[in-house]
């Protein structure tokens, strides 16, 4: 379905157009996360969408799907009520690097140890857009910032390592100048039954780019095609090569772990089968 | 048919909640609220139900945010330290219009404090502690079979007006052993429904109100895909920020309580009919304050309590009649004096108004209570 379709049939009429910067990387991700849903053939009626606070949390708006913009950091709490509430919704998380990661790491790293099925997707930006430019725990380390005239000192999280340490059964990662592959992992992550990680390399040109000197939309997406490297490729190069670059694709898949809603049937038959 | 069970407070209320329909609960340990959560996750798989021990007190009423935005009742119960990091997700629920029972058993604060001795210090935060202008209800039982009654209210309350209703016990209720009559079954016990759009989806306007203030609310998954936010939102539930559309967001959210205060607000009277001076108690000072007042009584003075069972919004009109009854008044609370505040707000110099508030972790004995009333009779 070309792009336009997907708009027709999956954004919002009269929401867009959308509050992001031009060049930002938000709507290819957006786009990325509704060729995903296509592809599954999955209902409208039966996807919710739930975000946080920041530039990427604003997509669930602009989806025709059940969707909330709740509070920063708080998305996946909240995804957790909605999948235990009503286990047969695809439930997605739209989330940022700060949203999912600074105020909402304690909830990211417990939702991947309880393998509940969730999707979520976190545009990562390296920084806080909504906010003028202060840094992330994604923001590379020595870069600059609002808060950080003189660079910072805080090395970056590997989102990947992170959630498949704290337990997450599907992880990957991909960028939005690799915007097929973006899609096709999100399709999967979708697909697993069991809580789910999407790394979504996004460019924010305004408020990151600017301060460091990145260049323009074009030139960030250049330098992700540049240092975002297939899998399959990765796995073939030296450590001397790898050096300041990332592999994307599906970086770890688990199918051997009970789900949580499953689980949690369990100890309803449990409860009720004592009596 | 129906049995006579030994309770403490926090089982009633669990028992209350599963009478009222509840079907997901979050929360986290802590005390003195902590039994609350131990036995619903006990109790709510038996019912087809679902309990999740989340990993801090903001993912527990996180949570129940999701789970209500599925048509699920939903309840989190907490104390003092945790009501304090509850309170953003609070002002989601009064601005996204999201029904929730939240269960505070207070405890001696700040910080810390002292976590197994009786307070109420957080009346005021039930009211104020998340930011901005908001509207919501409290209510306070002074007993155990009260604890059941009041959580089903708070439910019949939280789904009619699409508000969250915090439960507000203290320890001495919450630890309180007492006899409560409960049926076999809740099967018949009424059940609050929540409002359901009378158009098809796609005419649906997630905020449009009838004359009721209430706008229906349709699950996740039933086919209405609305769209939920804090943000200042119109009647399509999306963000609109402009003068108008704030000042109507608001006013609506304050009308849909103000306006049906009669329907909301309870007070008892007890040993009113003929006073000429009222004790003001709640909670478990209410239960001091009972025994006072038949203790003054044998002694020939003409004292009542008045007891507020909603403590949010603020009982103004009863209030406002007993100065016009009575040449005096005494608040007894376990703080160093919140809801007398108010008292004094609504009575403005019509009569003296006195405190008595208790904040050294004890509750009050009745002789202290009217020393406290004779004290204060005296210098009316
Ligand atoms: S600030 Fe950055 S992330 Fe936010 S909308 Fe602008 S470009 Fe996009």
């Amino acid at each position: 379905m070309t792009m336009e379709k997907l708009v027709e049939k999956y954004f919002r009429p009269g929401r867009l157009p959308h509050i992001w910067c031009p060049g930002c990387g938000n709507g290819i991700v957006t786009g990325a996360i509704v060729k995903a849903i296509d592809k599954l053939e999955l209902a409208k009626d039966d996807v919710a969408v739930i975000s946080g606070i920041g530039c990427s949390s604003r997509a669930s708006g602009y989806l025709d799907f059940n969707t909330a913009n709740t509070l920063h950091g708080r998305a996946i709490p909240i995804a957790s009520g909605v999948k235990m509430g009503d286990p047969r919704l695809n439930v997605i998380v739209v989330t940022g690097d700060g949203d999912s990661t600074a105020i909402g790491g304690n909830h990211i790293i417990h939702a991947a140890r309880r393998n509940i099925d969730l999707t979520v997707v976190i545009f990562n930006n390296n920084i806080y857009g909504m906010t003028g430019g202060q840094y992330s725990p994604l923001t590379p380390i020595h870069s600059k910032a609002t808060t950080a005239p003189y660079t910072t000192i805080e090395p970056a999280f590997n989102i990947p390592e992170l959630v498949k340490a704290a337990g997450a059964t599907f992880v990957a990662r991909a960028t939005t100048f690799h915007a097929q592959i973006l899609a096709d992992v999100i399709a999967q992550g979708i697909a697993h039954k069991g809580f789910s990680v999407i790394e979504a390399v996004s460019a924010c040109p305004i408020s990151f780019g600017r301060q460091n000197k990145m260049g323009g939309p074009a030139d960030m997406m250049k330098w992700q095609r540049d240092h975002g490297v297939p899998l399959a490729a990765w796995d073939k190069m030296t450590d001397e090569q790898k050096e300041g670059k990332f592999p994307i694709g599906v970086l770890h898949h688990d199918t051997s772990k009970q789900e949580y809603t499953d689980a949690y049937d369990g100890i309803i038959k449990t409860a009720q089968g004592g009596k | 048919m129906s049995k006579i069970l030994l309770l403490q407070g926090n089982q009633a209320v669990v028992e209350g909640a599963i009478a009222a329909g509840v079907k997901f609960f979050g929360g986290y340990p802590i005390t003195p609220s902590t039994e609350i959560a131990e036995q619903l996750a006990e109790r709510l798989p038996e019912v087809g139900g679902k309990f999740m021990q989340m990993e801090d007190e903001i993912a527990g009423i996180g949570a129940i945010v999701g789970a209500a935005l599925t048509g699920k009742k939903v309840m989190t119960a907490t104390s003092g330290p945790g009501f304090s990091l509850k309170q953003e997700f609070i002002g989601m629920a009064c601005s996204s219009e999201i029904p929730m029972v939240i269960v505070d058993v207070q405890r001696v604060g700040p910080s810390t404090g002292q976590p197994t001795s009786p307070s109420q210090g957080e009346i005021m935060q039930a009211r104020w502690g998340t930011h901005g202008d908001h509207w919501l209800i409290a209510l306070t039982p002074a007993s155990v079979p009260e604890c059941f009654d009041l959580t089903l209210r708070a439910y019949a309350l939280s789904e009619k007006y699409r508000v969250p209703v915090i439960l507000l016990m203290d320890e001495v209720i919450g630890h309180m052993r007492e006899k409560i009559e409960l049926p076999d079954t809740y099967a018949d016990i009424p059940q609050a429904e929540r409002k359901q759009p009378t158009v098809p989806p796609e005419k649906f306007l997630p905020y449009s109100v009838d004359e009721s203030l209430v706008p229906a609310m349709p699950a996740f998954g039933s086919g209405y895909r609305w769209h939920v936010t804090g943000l200042v939102h119109d009647e399509t539930g999306f963000p609109k920020g402009t003068p108008e559309a704030t000042l109507a967001a608001q006013n609506r959210l304050r009308a849909k309580i103000e306006n049906n205060v009669d329907d909301i607000v309870q007070v008892e009277n007890y040993k009113m009919e003929d006073a000429e001076f009222a004790v003001i108690a709640f909670g478990g000072a209410a239960r001091t304050a009972y025994e006072s007042v038949d203790m003054a009584r044998k002694e020939g003075l003409k004292v009542g309590l008045v007891r507020p069972i909603t403590i949010w919004p603020f009982a103004e009109k009863q209030v406002k009649e007993l100065a016009e009854k009575v040449n005096g008044i005494l608040v007894h609370e376990l703080n160093c004096g919140q809801y007398v505040l108010e008292v004094e707000r609504v009575v403005a110099g019509k009569v003296p108004v006195h405190l008595y508030g208790k904040y050294d972790n004890e509750a009050a004995t009745p002789q202290e209570l009217l020393d406290e009333i004779k004290k204060a009779m005296a210098n009316k």
